[in-house]
């Protein structure tokens, strides 16, 4: 099995690929459409400015690439954020692949942005991604914006709620860094390996 | 809700973890990756590791032992120490750091700030600020690591905490200097005066002693995170005990499966 994680060209896409290493799971940095097409795994990081990753993605011709997939996809932070309409940061039109827009989570009294640090899901449907896990697990996240709860598979709550887990077909993504999550988030992350 | 963040400090110089007392007299505390594991599989929710001696010597982190926690440990850890510019900053995040953390150059030179926050985000930028009182408030002090070349910036702390957020800083951690190392509590009161101007994460820094004391800081102060160092190193508070306690009186903390069973 080889796991492609598209090389976006955020800070910190080395997590990911190190995180595939502790699972033991042979994974490629690449921005090589062939590469990408042939994975049996695709992993869209994240780490920066919607409109910025969505610039780079067109620029190396990946967004029909990307839309065209039909091997298991997870997209992680920014890469969940992606497979929507639009996005609010940077107001960019995204992949499309996950009806609506995301927006910026609200500032109020008390309230930090971005939400960053440990909190729980709400999982609302069952979801191969959640196998093994009881339900009350923390995971890691990091970020000032976010998708619509509505539809998705396991939603969080920072000032409002939103989205933490959507699924569509093969696209699945998660809100959090399942790489950053300790125990929780590496049998997230197997789950997504498993055939 | 999201939980509070207990963070382990491990200070650095020459690849090992190393514990002073008022920024003096330190003592080797182990192997960084070795530690690092241990406070992981204690349920610490993060990492920092400062270089203490980087900044004083003009040099930068070294970036070898970075991807080595990188490639082991599965929480979010900072970097800090003689990050300059963006080169350094990108070194130090490419070889697997979540977030960097700089201190006196910001000092000497607020627009890297700036320049940090628009290349990687503000959620990648952490200020450190050391800060001591004097008889009209509280001031600021750069080059901690070294007191032979600590200087005075001449800057309120007031002033430089609500500056680097304009900068685009996504948090700040304030290591309120008189309470370092001493065990004797957070500073509490300045914590609760900065957190009433700081709108991004606050983590505060120096004095932890008692768990007592972490209660405190989160009821009184309202910071995201505590952060501490020989409580943790000398054994004398054990992580998921700590959490257990807090949990217990009303502060929400993560709980890892399987951390309660850690014996120290």
């Amino acid at each position: 099995m080889t796991i492609a994680v598209i090389n976006s060209g955020g800070a910190n896409l080395g997590s990911v690929v190190q995180a595939l290493n502790r699972l033991g799971a042979e994974s490629v940095l690449t921005r090589d459409a062939d590469v990408i097409r042939q994975a049996s795994r695709v992993i869209l990081p994240g780490v920066g400015a919607a409109a910025w990753s969505m610039n780079a993605l067109r620029e190396h011709g990946l967004v029909d690439v990307i839309r065209g997939l039909a091997q298991p996809v997870l997209g992680i932070c920014l890469g969940l954020q992606l497979l929507f309409e639009s996005s609010e940061e940077g107001d960019t039109p995204c992949l499309g692949l996950i009806p609506g827009r995301v927006t910026r989570l609200p500032e109020a009294p008390g309230l930090r942005l971005p939400h960053m640090g440990w909190n729980q899901l709400k999982w609302t449907t069952d979801d191969p991604l959640a196998r093994g896990l009881a339900g009350d697990e923390w995971f890691y996240f990091v970020h000032s914006y976010a998708a619509p709860a509505e539809g998705a598979v396991a939603t969080s709550e920072h000032g409002r709620e939103f989205a933490a887990v959507v699924r569509r077909d093969n696209f699945a993504a998660c809100q959090f860094h399942p790489e950053k999550s300790a125990s929780a988030g590496q049998t997230l992350l197997r789950n997504f390996l498993s055939p | 809700m999201v939980a509070v963040r207990i963070i382990p400090c491990l200070d650095v110089r020459a690849g090992r973890v190393v514990k002073g007392v008022k920024f003096r007299d330190h003592v080797d505390m182990g192997d960084i990756i070795e530690r690092a594991r241990a406070y992981r599989d204690q349920g610490a929710d993060e990492l920092v590791f400062y270089d203490i001696t980087a900044s004083p010597e003009q040099r930068s982190v070294d970036v070898e032992w970075v991807e080595r926690v990188a490639a082991e440990i599965d929480i979010p850890f900072a970097v800090a120490g003689g990050i300059r510019d963006v080169e350094r900053a990108r070194a130090v995040l490419h070889a697997g750091a979540d977030k960097i953390s700089v201190n006196s150059p910001a000092l000497k030179r607020p627009q890297l700030v700036r320049e940090l926050a628009d290349t990687f985000g503000s959620q990648c930028v952490v200020i450190g600020i050391d800060s001591i009182r004097d008889r009209n408030g509280y001031r600021l002090r750069a080059n901690t690591g070294d007191p032979g070349n600590m200087i005075d910036p001449d800057l309120d702390t007031r002033a430089w905490v609500e500056q680097v957020q304009q900068l685009g800083a996504g948090e700040i951690v304030l290591n309120c200097m008189d309470a370092d190392g001493v065990r004797t509590g957070y500073d509490i009161e300045q914590l609760a005066e900065m957190r009433a101007i700081c709108d991004v994460p606050l983590i505060a820094s120096g004095g932890a002693g008692r768990r007592e004391h972490f209660l405190e800081v989160f009821e009184q102060a309202d910071v995201d995170g505590a952060l501490a160092a020989t409580v943790f190193h000398s054994g004398q508070i054990a992580i998921p005990a700590l959490k257990d306690w807090l949990r217990a009186n009303g502060v929400e903390t993560r709980v890892q499966a399987g951390s309660t069973q850690v014996v120290q």
